[in-house]
């Protein structure tokens, strides 16, 4: 199966300080695969350097096409989604601007009000909040907003920084779930990044685990689950 | 009573035209955390080319729309051009090219018009216009084109795509690129925005100033005030503090008559409502530092 993306030796810069140093993964269609890692080892900016907000030197390959330091605008135009760390919500706009916003790249009027629909049918909260200033909205929905605006890009791919972070763990549990509904019923790859990697190894196929910048290990996620090794140096639990 | 209600709604009509400037100095200020500095001699400069259109014979609503879609266009341009290089320059970069944009369209202006004084027509006709004795026509006409513009801009940024992505663009950059707004090109369109309703306002007032290079220094200051008065992240804010500006310094300057009438003490006249009204102005923002209705901005450390 061909991979949908592609990363190989991915660099990474802020500044002068290089924070990835040789990231290389794959990611197949319609599946679901984790990045972990402990705290600075370059998850979040794996994820940014996808869609070019970092400076960066390697090779990513998206459906066959060479997405490496292409606007991010651009990049959003091929339907790659990103769910930012802290949710990256439009505090000041309504939920519903926000989810209409999220379509400003899509010209099919009827596709993006099909879109709503779904939408709401994973999350019907938002839709009792649909007026409401999205600054205002718990965290739990302020992150489904998050999820509810990268489906209505009608992604191919959506990568999720963090979904868990901040929230208490029945709502966590409540969004993962949902997220599994979404890449079983949209056929949305999905690449999350989590600190909680319990809980990403369960939602996950597939799994990488990032140490200062480098790709350490993967495999399957089961495979990686059960290795004591593995989990005791470098997931922490 | 006569003479309040014609100080009202003159002050209705100043109102107006600081509205439309401060509305001006807002949309760029919620983009970019910068003040333009040469907002206002940007407005004068779109007045000389309505006037020159007129010159050339065209009407004066053709010679309006004209110099407010050429001002769209410098607008535009200006941000393009001379700040796209500076988007990660310091603020007092940003300060000083703001200032030489103010000196320069300055000097252009009077290099290519001269700076003497010129009359300025009014478009609104001169009998069936107006309340008499209430207000006159020219100033209703001020009030009421200018709530045309802020309501067709309202419904701009409440109703269309673009209008909704400029304030995504504005109000959090990063992720608006991440759902393909093109940020770049919303602050050069809110740059054209703000020149276009800058040439509104300079266009409304000439006739009462006069067209001069220096017409709009007055007005500018009047702009920010009502900007601040408002809150300056708040467009609706803007526009309101604008109308309570204008009224406020011709209610100070009405007051000051009053009393003089009533008790033969001149305190205060028309040669005191700018210093009055700032004052009431700087009294405002120390008891609400943010504006009437700005939002305090708190920031988690």
């Amino acid at each position: 199966m061909a991979a949908l993306l592609e990363v190989k030796a991915l660099k990474a810069f802020y500044g002068s300080t290089q924070s990835l140093y040789d990231v290389s993964f794959e990611i197949p269609a319609g599946g679901i695969t984790t990045l972990l890692g402990a705290n600075g080892a370059g998850k979040t900016t794996t994820l940014r350097a996808i869609c070019n907000m970092v400076r960066t030197e390697g090779a990513v390959r998206f459906e066959g096409h060479d997405i490496l330091g292409k606007p991010t605008e651009e990049i959003v135009r091929r339907r790659i989604a990103h769910v930012p760390e802290g949710r990256g919500t439009f505090t000041s706009l309504t939920v519903d601007e926000n989810l209409r916003i999220a379509a400003y790249t899509r010209k099919d009027k009827d596709g993006v009000k099909a879109e709503r629909e779904r939408v709401f049918n994973y999350f019907p909260r938002l839709k009792e909040r649909i007026q409401q200033q999205a600054g205002t909205l718990s965290g739990g929905e302020q992150q489904m907003l998050a999820i509810a605006r990268a489906l209505m890009l009608k992604p191919r791919l959506m990568l999720l920084d963090e979904p868990s972070f901040g929230l208490a763990p029945l709502i966590v549990v409540e969004i993962f779930r949902i997220l599994k509904r979404i890449n079983e019923e949209e056929k949305v790859s999905i690449l999350l990044v989590e600190q909680n990697a319990a809980l990403a190894l369960d939602l996950a196929s597939h799994a990488y685990v990032l140490e200062t910048g480098r790709v350490v290990m993967s495999g399957d996620s089961s495979v990686v689950k059960n290795d004591e090794n593995i989990r005791k140096s470098y997931l922490g639990y | 009573m006569e003479q309040f209600l014609e100080q009202f709604a003159s002050g209705l009509a100043n109102g107006a035209i600081y509205a439309c400037v401060a509305l001006a100095l807002v949309m760029i200020y919620v983009s970019t955390d910068h003040l333009n500095f040469a907002q206002g001699e940007m407005a004068m400069f779109s007045t000389y080319i309505s006037w020159q259109l007129m010159q050339w014979g065209l009407n004066f609503w053709v010679a309006f729309l004209g110099a407010v879609a050429i001002s769209f266009v410098m607008g535009v341009l200006i941000e393009r051009v001379i700040l796209r290089p500076l988007h990660n320059a310091p603020v007092l970069s940003v300060v000083v090219v703001f200032i030489g944009l103010l000196a320069i369209c300055n000097s252009m202006a009077g290099a290519i018009w001269s700076y003497l004084i010129k009359e300025y027509p009014s478009p609104f006709p001169k009998s069936s216009f107006g309340i008499a004795g209430v207000i006159g026509p020219h100033q209703l006409g001020v009030v009421l084109i200018t709530l045309i513009v802020l309501s067709l801009l309202f419904a701009f940024f409440r109703f269309t795509p673009l209008g909704l992505a400029m304030r995504a663009a504005a109000q959090n950059p990063q992720m608006a690129r991440l759902v393909g707004v093109r940020v770049d090109w919303m602050l050069a369109l809110g740059w054209g925005l703000a020149a276009a309703i800058g040439a509104v306002a300079g266009i409304m007032v000439a006739h009462i100033v006069y067209l001069d290079p220096n017409m709009m220094g007055g007005i500018l200051l009047y702009a920010f005030a009502a900007a601040l008065v408002g809150g300056i992240g708040n467009p609706g804010g803007a526009v309101v503090g604008g109308f309570i500006v204008g009224v406020l310094e011709n209610m100070v300057a009405y007051t000051g008559n009053q009393i003089e009438k009533l008790t033969g003490v001149y305190i205060i006249g028309n040669g005191e409502k700018l210093t009055v009204a700032l004052i009431i102005v700087i009294f405002v923002l120390t008891l609400k530092p943010a504006g009437l209705f700005g939002r305090v901005v708190v920031k988690r450390v």
